[in-house]
């Protein structure tokens, strides 16, 4: 493994659109298989994967190919995982065509850095990053058609146009379709940058529209393909029993009970990691039985006798290290960011809150666990998974069997759910082990125990805020303190802070006008292994400030909505730089393309105050609360109302999400994951992982609770801002704001504040 | 290890498989169909719904000594060509994200109809509470369910 850093969000290289376009040479045509039936081929060369991939002249990652049938074939490289991504982008492409969606065809990517650049598809940036060069493919092509078109007619290029999938001259009357142009276009040179024209906004079809997700049919009628769905002849299922406790390693195991078992073939000990630091690529230690079939092997683990050596995390209590967290942030911490002439604010006694926050960890809880088939044969290695990270997956297995990457191919499946999670490789590379060594194919399979005992979980963490007033009631300072067990921990125990980019998750971008702020962060350790999950640290530290801003509104008497349009001033571009000691993330986009803008976050707050009545409810008696919060550069304001049951169960008739992502590019999708988003919010919300003696408490869905039907809100309405400004993801940025504006609505009702999750309801 | 006939989507399969293997198992693992999906195995996530007769069944917990006679139903037969009232309706509202959830989710709202052919909000809530969404679709899945109920 490489040292390169996987945290998408907080190791991206700059995103600069440094796309260029090339027809492939006769020999990169041939290596197309299927893709090249024939007809125009376009590929993209992306340089969006990093600086040090700036001077390879082809890296290819989308192709483009229309056959003489008419069919657009277009590959999708990003992982499908419930976003919509896999339908969205090629969408982009194919309106830029001008091509009949009909029509359009597409195939997934295998995981190839050289082919596609990044495939990690994470961190809600697969629109921001891939939305012009989608559009630059598509015109390109688009260009070439039209040229071809207008020789063929002797007529000007700029009197022909695109639409449904034929070229038209519209004066003449005459049209040929895609298909019947395309051995003429392919024979044309590409046209240069200064050539390639993008279509005026007004002129899109699909973009901007409700677009059906491509995989409906095929998923409403179960002939989808995840995971575990992908059988290879002869192949032998393996259930692992892993380290219970991160950290621990095997002493001996006994095999002679799972041996036993009808189908059982073999038990085979993994190394996997060793101690702490178990690294965020490897597996657990653990011991696989495989079997002939899933109940088999689930069995024979059942029966397995491990005698572990526990190691050093087997004291690991989270309610303790919770203790601990919160008490360190009575002290001064690591300064973050500093504005103004700080002062410690107990001089302003009486006219300032002091708040702590609590929040535990999260495992992903994919309804899909995790699951990967290997086969490897002949120093080969061929691999199935539901990976949002099919390049991590392919080098990682590829150092585990010590195999040129070249020998290593990774097809993705779709993904049921990932969170964040199936980013992570390690489940690849246990079937690529056992594949190995067993010279079959085998298929992984994670139990539903298994995913929520050895999932990479979201941080547990304690803030603390103090905030003051000055002499005429107004914010004065703010001074907020938070400590989490950091990602980076999960590789190296020496990390004890939370890195500039998990702190510019929601803490160091603090957008508001305050004279006096200061960021800490503390010290923690990892005593499991971290990861990222849906929005990662913005969860907690969305909760902890639109929380403790709700609690300052009510202070000074004046309406929450109010106080935050108040607090982000007037309409300009914030700057961060001079007050963050670290390095300002933000994303991983420069920082003059992607700014802080308070006008567009008043936008969202006002609109998601007049669309949900906002004053009206609050002069009914409604019990309604609000938040805002801005995270992977998309703008949201969020509104929860609730209220009781005659059973005197918690009921959510309604949330309002205001969101300004730029263009919304699949207004569907984008509706469906804040509906979405509000509902996996609210079982963050009230669900949590614990550990004791280093085990995770809860088994299964019995103990890790996900909200079910009667308990989801009722209602979710979703405004989005019309814009033509860039698009920004909306994967995440759904998730922070509603926990808090929940919170702020359930102390509307009982007139109790939330300090603590999971809320207990 | 025993043999066992059984009848799945009008077909009888013939499996020689231990007597306690969940039904799930025998359809994936033995059978060859997918459709049905692996979530908890504990009946907590209705993701491996199937249909005893006209029963909504966690596949998952019923050990194949207990199917008997009785005609198992997956969304491989649900319809021939996917064109069962509510997978046009999950179609129509665009329900699916991941979409892993979705045939266990539409194969219970198939045996709810059959049993409520006019459900109340209500009753689809609690009749669809067994079956868990990570993604968040549980507003459109209600829906879809309400659109080919009787009286919409
Ligand atoms: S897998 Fe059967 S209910 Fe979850
Ligand atoms: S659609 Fe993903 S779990 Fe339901």
């Amino acid at each position: 493994m490489n040292n390169r850093q996987h945290i998408p969000f907080i190791n991206k290289a700059i995103n600069k659109d440094r796309s260029t376009l090339f027809k492939p040479s006769r020999r990169e045509f041939l290596k197309l298989g299927s893709l090249a039936t024939g007809g125009l081929l376009i590929g993209i060369n992306l340089k969006c994967s990093g600086p040090s991939k700036d001077t390879e002249t082809f890296a290819p990652n989308v192709y483009l190919s229309i056959g003489k049938d008419n069919t657009v074939t277009i590959v999708a490289h990003r992982s499908e995982m419930g976003t919509g991504i896999r339908t969205t982008l090629p969408m982009v492409l194919a309106d830029e065509l001008g091509a009949d969606w009909k029509n359009v065809k597409i195939e997934q990517a295998v995981g190839d850095e050289e082919k596609y650049g990044d495939q990690n598809t994470d961190g809600s940036y697969s629109i921001r990053m891939f939305y012009d060069p989608m559009r630059k493919a598509g015109a390109t092509a688009r260009h070439m058609l039209l040229k071809a078109a207008s020789k063929q007619w002797d007529v000007k290029v700029e009197e022909c146009e695109t639409k449904d999938g034929a070229v038209i001259h519209s004066s003449s009357g005459n049209q040929a379709t895609f298909g019947e142009l395309v051995e003429e276009a392919s024979k044309l040179d590409l046209p240069s940058e200064g050539e390639i024209k993008f279509k005026p906004f007004a002129e899109y079809k699909l973009i901007g529209k409700d677009i059906p997700i491509y995989d409906l049919k095929a998923i409403v009628m179960g002939k989808a393909t995840f995971g575990a769905d992908v059988s290879l002849p002869d192949m032998l299922v393996a259930v692992i029993g892993r380290s219970p406790v991160v950290g621990a390693s095997i002493k001996g195991f006994d095999k002679s009970k799972a041996m036993e078992i009808p189908g059982v073939k073999e038990v085979l000990q993994i190394d996997g990691s060793e101690g702490v630091a178990p690294g965020l690529d490897k597996p657990l230690p653990g011991v696989a039985v495989l079997a002939t079939n899933t109940w088999a092997a689930i069995k024979g683990r059942d029966a397995l006798e491990i005698d572990w050596d526990l190691g050093e995390n087997q004291q690991f209590d989270s309610d303790g290290q919770l203790t601990e967290m919160l008490e360190s942030t009575r002290g001064e911490g690591k300064t973050r960011r500093e504005r103004g002439n700080f002062a410690p604010v107990n001089l302003m006694q009486g006219n300032s809150l002091d708040k702590t926050y609590l929040a535990p960890f999260y495992a992903h809880g994919t309804i899909e666990p995790p699951a990967a088939i290997a086969n490897y044969a002949d120093g080969k290695l061929e691999l199935w998974a539901p990976t949002q990270h099919p390049q991590w997956a392919r080098e990682a297995a590829a150092t585990a069997l010590d195999l040129p990457i070249e020998n290593v191919k990774v097809n993705v499946t779709l993904l049921g759910g990932g969170f964040g999670r199936k980013s992570k490789p390690d489940f690849v590379v246990e079937a690529a082990l056992l594949s190995k060594a067993m010279g079959k194919p085998v298929r992984v399979q994670w139990t539903r125990e298994d995913d929520l005992h050895h999932d990479f979980y979201h941080s547990h963490s304690a803030q603390r805020i103090q905030a003051s007033l000055d002499g005429s009631g107004k914010i004065y300072s703010w001074n907020h303190h938070t400590v989490f067990p950091a990602i980076g921990a999960t590789s190296n125990p020496d990390e004890l802070h939370p890195s500039d980019g998990e702190m510019g998750l929601g803490a160091l971008d603090f957008p508001y006008d305050i004279p006096h702020i200061r960021l800490e962060s503390h010290e923690s350790k990892a005593h499991t292994r971290i990861g990222w999950l849906r929005s990662v640290s913005n969860i907690h530290h969305a909760f902890a400030i639109c929380c403790m801003l709700d609690e300052m509104a009510e202070k000074r008497g004046i309406d929450p909505i109010a106080q935050v349009l108040e607090l982000l001033g007037d309409d300009q571009t914030l700057s961060f730089e001079e007050e963050v000691s670290g390095d300002f993330g933000n994303y991983g986009e420069p920082y003059d393309k992607f700014p802080w803008e308070t006008g567009r976050m008043k936008n969202v707050v006002r609109k998601v105050a007049e669309a949900s009545g906002w004053q009206n409810a609050k002069r009914e008696g409604k019990y309604i609360g609000f938040a805002a919060h801005k995270s992977f550069l998309t703008y949201v304001a969020c509104t929860v109302t609730v209220e009781k049951d005659s059973k005197g169960n918690l009921i959510i008739p309604e949330v309002h999400y205001a969101v300004d992502c730029g263009i919304a590019v699949n207004t569907d999708r984008v509706r469906s994951q804040f509906e979405g988003g509000a509902q996996f919010a609210l079982s963050l919300a009230t669900s949590a992982i614990t550990f004791k003696d280093g085990k995770v408490q809860e088994n299964n869905f019995s103990e890790y609770k996900i909200i079910r039907m009667p308990q989801a809100p009722k209602k979710t309405h979703v405004h989005i801002i019309e814009s033509q400004e860039k698009p920004t993801g909306v994967g995440e940025p759904p998730v922070p704001p509603f926990i808090p504006a929940l919170c702020n609505a359930l102390y509307q009702m009982t007139g109790k504040r939330i300090y603590e999750l999971p809320i207990k309801v | 290890m025993k043999n066992y006939t059984i009848q799945v989507n009008g077909k009888s399969h013939e499996v020689n498989v231990p007597e306690d293997m969940p039904l799930l198992w025998v359809l994936r693992d033995i059978i060859g169909l997918k459709g049905t999906k692996y979530g908890c195995g504990q009946s907590l996530c209705g993701a491996c719904t199937v249909h005893l007769n006209d029963e909504a069944v966690r596949s998952c917990t019923l050990p194949i000594s207990s199917v008997g006679e009785k005609e198992v139903t997956t969304i491989e037969g649900l319809s021939e060509n996917g064109d069962h009232p509510l997978q046009e309706a999950w179609t129509a509202y665009i329900v699916p994200q991941c979409g892993y959830c979705q045939t266990g989710q539409i194969m219970n709202a198939a045996a709810l109809l059959k049993k409520n052919p006019d459900p109340k909000e209500e009753e689809i809530e609690q009749g669809m509470a067994g079956n868990l969404c990570r993604c968040g679709t549980y507003n459109r899945i209600k829906s879809a369910i309400l659109s080919v109920s009787k009286s919409s």
